[in-house]
């Protein structure tokens, strides 16, 4: 059901909502920034309504919310483990309609032919989920050409107008505070967001393009720093790390950590090889693993155009112009591109 | 042509190799102005210069080939730049009030530079508002991390700026992005322990390569903003030398105090029967003793807890000795 609400309703709402679970949502960060005096929109808990940003696209993804940037699996003593405390019991997280398709992209890896994760889901499953209705994206974006513009099913989506906010909600908890804030019900469906950016996307790429000169120009100028991968809403890949505790080797921890295929040491191997060592190799192994391996696997493509990649890199590479110098390296080796 | 050298002089004009002709000095503080002032440097230098104009080293514009006849009706055209810019003046109309204290410099700061901890121009405006008009010849830069593209430290007071790195170990991945550039560009001040960083706050100079090198914001800056304070360097024909470490995170207020009372000490111990009854503040400090200079340095700064003072500070440089030759 939908509601139009205003912005003292919205306040009210999260910080009631708030009181019952962790409420996450992009948020303006005083002097997140990598350079002095700049503010950036990153995850965090929120209290209340006004704290959302809805006028920006934030430069990491919600992915962090569920997954962990750096998780502690289980502590060990000789011969005892146990778990840590998950991070929320129940939450509710806020993110753009890309994202959405990007947890599902997630929920590939991690929820793979009924194999569940057992610290993705434990997560996972206990968050409500509510899209930030765009209806014009941002600069970067280019989730219609992606075919991920669209608001999936989901638990609540939120929509921010000239005159307040429309809110739709899919779970009674939130139902009850909407209600307790006798907002007006209204009628309306959430539209697919509209990009000015549009790339043209290969549907099949043949395996020739994997040795078309087109990735040897990231050999400069990428620097290999894996921004690309921590802002993507779809990046899985984690690392292990074993610790055994200074003062005590006979107790430690397991943790898993967000990885780059990027950054070096991912494709490092006992012996001291290494497979992808230039930075042209590990730029297509990540366009192509997006574009094509996924696909392959799971039928769909791994990236959902949400442009962060774009956003973040500091050296100006675009994904999304990596995509069409695909395109085009397809047409030139014969494919159906 | 009878003229008072040292009052134009003051009046920031220039005594120039040519008779008659003089320069004017225009000071911008930390060398950032509005664009419109340039149209009145063109006007002046096209009028009563002889059409050019030279970028000083200390960040201002010297309009030469002024008759020293027009000084006056150039001290009419350079007041919407004096006003503009907001530089303390005792006579509207009448130009520079002094000249003996040195434009402000600057590098660009975080207006433009990512590598920047501060916004270096607005503060070499803070510093211009607190210490100008004076005659003492001081010459203060600012620069906004140890790259010190603005040589502060061959100034009496540069003032470079530092950001503590705040270390949230929840979002480190172990990359070794802020390590590796510490390590190649810097001090070497961070190791991984157990896929973590420690830092080593006693090696850090708070330039924020970590920050800049961080792909997940594990490394931000501090909220705070602090400054490495070094004192005394100069260039010159008797002992030219590069300022050495005062204050080490330190507080924008405390080193205006500091810079204000560093007048102070020169007014007590200046030796006036210096050529020009000029002294330059390190000549003064190689004579007095570093002791008696702090002492009227640090009166009434409180400095905060996070400051690291120098007790001693030393000072080399070049001494000036061609090898004897047999």
């Amino acid at each position: 059901m939908a509601y139009k609400i205003s912005e003292s309703a919205l306040d009210a709402i999260i910080a009631g909502l708030s009181a019952q679970c962790a409420v996450y949502a992009p948020r303006l960060l005083a002097g997140w920034g990598t350079s002095s005096d700049v503010d950036i929109v990153g995850y965090a808990k929120i209290e209340k309504g006004s704290q959302i940003a809805f006028d920006k696209k934030s430069m990491y993804s919600f992915k962090e919310a569920i997954l962990p940037i750096s998780q502690t699996l289980f502590y060990f003593t000789e011969d005892e483990m146990r778990e840590p405390r998950p991070a929320f019991a129940q939450a509710v997280v806020f993110l753009r309609g890309c994202e959405l398709h990007g947890l599902s992209r997630l929920d590939d890896v991690y929820r793979a032919d009924g194999k569940l994760d057992f610290y993705y889901e434990q997560l996972r499953s206990n968050t409500k989920f509510i899209v930030i209705g765009c209806e014009d994206g941002f600069e970067s974006c280019f989730c219609e050409s992606m075919g991920a513009s669209g608001v999936p099913a989901c638990d609540g989506y939120i929509l921010s107008r000239g005159d307040g906010y429309v809110l739709i909600s899919n779970f009674d908890e939130l139902t009850d505070l909407v209600k307790a804030e006798k907002a007006e019900q209204i009628d309306f469906t959430p539209v697919p967001a509209k990009n000015t950016l549009k790339v043209n996307v290969p549907d099949e790429i043949p395996e020739e393009v994997a040795t078309s000169p087109i990735w040897d120009e990231y050999d400069a100028r990428c620097i290999i720093c894996g921004r690309c991968n921590f802002v993507c809403p779809t990046c899985a890949c984690f690392t292990m790390q074993d610790i055994f505790y200074d003062e005590n080797v006979n107790a430690g921890e397991r943790r898993r950590v967000w990885a780059s295929c990027q950054i070096d040491g991912y494709t490092d191997i006992a012996g001291g090889i290494a497979f992808r060592k230039t930075k042209g190799e590990r730029m297509r192994f990540k366009a192509l693993h997006k574009l094509k391996d996924h696909k392959g696997r799971y039928g769909r493509n791994m990236c959902v155009g949400c442009g962060r990649c774009d956003d973040v890199c500091p050296e100006y590479i675009s994904f999304s112009a990596c995509v069409g110098k695909v395109a085009k390296a397809c047409k030139e080796v014969g494919g159906n591109g | 042509m009878d003229l008072n050298t040292k009052k134009i002089k003051k009046n920031a004009f220039r005594v120039t190799k040519v008779r008659g002709q003089t320069a004017s000095r225009i000071r911008v503080p930390g060398g950032y102005l509005p664009a419109e002032h340039l149209a009145a440097i063109q006007e002046i230098a096209e009028q009563y210069g002889n059409g050019s104009v030279h970028l000083t080293t200390r960040q201002g514009f010297e309009i030469p080939g002024i008759d020293m006849k027009n000084i006056d009706a150039v001290n009419k055209l350079l007041q919407p730049i004096i006003e503009g810019l907001k530089i303390n003046q005792h006579d509207p109309g009448k130009g520079y009030t002094s000249a003996g204290t040195r434009n402000i410099a600057a590098c660009i700061g975080n207006n433009v530079c990512p590598y920047a901890n501060y916004n270096s121009t607005g503060f070499a405006k803070r510093i211009e508002n607190a210490v100008f008009p004076h005659d003492f010849h001081f010459k203060i830069a600012l620069t906004g991390c140890p790259n010190d593209c603005i040589k502060a430290r061959m100034n009496d007071f540069g003032i470079i700026g530092m950001t503590e790195p705040q270390y949230d170990a929840g979002r480190c991945v172990g990359c070794g992005g802020c390590e590796k550039a510490c390590r190649l560009k810097s001090v070497d001040a961070l190791e991984l322990d157990h896929y973590k960083i420690k830092r080593d706050h006693v090696k850090c100079v708070g330039c924020g390569e970590c920050v800049l090198a961080c792909p997940t914001r594990a490394f931000t800056r501090s909220r705070e903003k602090y400054y490495r304070l070094v004192i005394m360097g100069r260039t010159g024909k008797k002992n030219p030398r590069l300022a050495e470490d005062f204050i080490a995170w330190a507080d924008e207020d405390s080193i205006i105090k500091i810079i204000k009372n560093t007048y102070a000490f020169v007014k007590e111990h200046i030796n006036l029967g210096a050529p020009g009854g000029k002294e330059h503040i390190g000549y003064i400090i190689d004579r007095t003793g570093f002791e008696e200079y702090k002492k009227f340095a640090l009166e009434g700064v409180v400095l905060s807890p996070k400051a690291v003072m120098n007790q001693n500070v030393y000072w080399s440089g070049v001494h000036y000795k061609l090898p004897s030759y047999k």
